[in-house]
């Protein structure tokens, strides 16, 4: 029943949930394209859950790029102690959603 | 897209991440201006380095310098001299806080009981005889009798020229003595005669390296492609020299462009205030600097780059490896 009561409301909430999601994890895969100059992929057919470092073999010196960029775009500022958590596109995403929603 | 596991196989994909996360960043820091020999070649000295600062004597300044270059994020103390081992003190202010290496003549013992694991380098310029020339007396005597069989210990066998066709005797005598061995090449700075590089010794070298690492794998700390690159000064389709280098002191270096790839490398002299140049000499001339360091260093800095082909990037894993080892991150 209860799947019937609302069933725009849920829908909606979940599409927006995900486009959000799916926007942010999108222009990282973007930065981090664009940055590392990789090839053969697409923002959109980037897997956001590869291992950066140890599948992309991204270092600390490629995420202090990656984290500059990141910080004029989203206006955030990501903390060198926290480069070793950072290791999908798909939880840099949440980092920084998380770290938006904070400064609310 | 180019994946790392694409590239490798499981036997070198456990390789890569054992070494993958590490994120060495080390510094160089000279201890002392003075030294209990004077070898020919030297640079500290013979580019004057040891009058360009008068050491700090105060232990308490070094505690704190060392608390500083922790929290500028240095996780490896790289210690030089003149002979670091005639400041014990000041040895101790980086040992008790952070991975630590000692490079010293070995003339003296670093006490075990006071620096149990700390790593030890002990340079070596060849065998008896090139030592008493270059050095005045023949080191090895002294240092292996006092790190005989020391598991933080290992030989830094500088190979000069004259070596070639000679190396094969030091490895064996290193190995007799039960301790390891990694080879650099020199590069002279004072023109000592016939201990300079001809580009048909270098290729010469090369060869002998790679049969050295071949018949003494127990013993030998090194890699091929560490062998090519010193040799050939070429890594990929690049050339080596000052614009590439990644051993350049960070706050005072004016390269335009600057390379990208830096790790906020410092070399400090021992008043803890004067940063020179680079890990070597300021008098060195970067188109025939042979410096292992550096140019170990400079392969390791661009990871990506050798992430093309399973060869590159196994190439890169090796001298990822070998620095790991000398420097105690990861097990011989
Ligand atoms: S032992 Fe080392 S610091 Fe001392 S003179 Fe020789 S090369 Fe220089
Ligand atoms: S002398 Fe060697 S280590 Fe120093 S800046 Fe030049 S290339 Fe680099």
């Amino acid at each position: 029943m209860f799947r019937h009561d609302h069933p725009a409301t849920l829908d909606n909430h979940i599409t927006v949930a995900m486009s959000n999601d799916s926007t942010t994890v999108t222009k990282i895969a973007e930065i981090i394209i664009n940055e590392l100059k990789l090839e053969d992929v697409t923002p959109e057919s980037f897997d956001a859950d590869l291992d950066l470092v140890d599948e992309v073999g991204i270092d600390s010196m490629d995420l202090a790029t990656i984290a500059l960029v990141l910080r004029d775009e989203y206006g955030i500022r990501i903390d060198e102690d926290d480069y070793p958590k950072l290791t999908t596109v798909r939880i840099i995403a949440a980092y920084i959603e998380d770290k938006l929603n904070s400064n609310d | 897209m180019i994946t790392v596991s694409s590239l490798l196989d499981d036997y070198w994909y456990e390789r890569y991440k054992k070494i993958s996360k590490l994120n060495i960043r080390s510094s160089i820091y000279d201890v002392t201006d003075r030294c209990n020999l004077r070898c020919k070649g030297c640079f500290f000295f013979s580019s004057g380095e040891h009058e360009r600062a008068s050491e700090e004597k105060d232990v308490n300044k070094w505690h704190g310098f060392v608390e500083k270059e922790m929290a500028r994020g240095v996780n490896l103390a790289i210690l030089i001299g003149g002979e670091p081992t005639l400041c014990l003190d000041r040895i101790e202010a980086f040992y008790k806080r952070l991975p630590t290496f000692c490079a010293t003549n070995g003339l003296i013992k670093v006490p075990r009981d006071r620096f149990p694991d700390m790593m030890v380098g002990l340079s070596l310029w060849g065998d008896a005889e090139d030592e008493k020339i270059l050095r005045g007396k023949d080191t090895f005597k002294i240092s292996s009798a006092n790190y005989e069989g020391d598991p933080h210990a290992y030989y830094l066998y500088t190979i000069t020229p004259k070596q070639l066709g000679k190396t094969e005797k030091i490895i064996k005598k290193i190995q007799d003595v039960g301790l390891k061995v990694h080879m650099q090449l020199l590069s002279n700075d004072e023109g000592v005669d016939g201990f300079s590089w001809q580009p048909e010794e270098l290729v010469e070298v090369r060869a002998e390296m790679d049969d050295m690492l071949d018949k003494y794998p127990g013993t030998v700390i090194s890699s091929k492609y560490y062998h090519e690159v010193i040799t050939t000064g070429k890594m990929l389709d690049r050339t080596f020299g000052w614009m590439e280098c990644p051993s350049v002191t960070e706050p005072i270096d004016k390269r335009n462009p600057r390379p990208k790839r830096l790790t906020n490398f410092i070399r400090w002299a021992s008043d803890l205030q004067t940063m020179h140049r680079c890990c070597t000499s300021e008098t060195r001339d970067c188109s025939t600097c042979k410096d292992g360091a550096a140019h170990m260093s400079w392969v390791m800095v661009n990871k990506r780059a050798h992430i093309k082909t399973s060869k590159d990037l196994q190439n890169w894993i090796e001298v990822y490896e070998m620095f790991a080892k000398l420097y105690q991150f990861i097990p011989w």
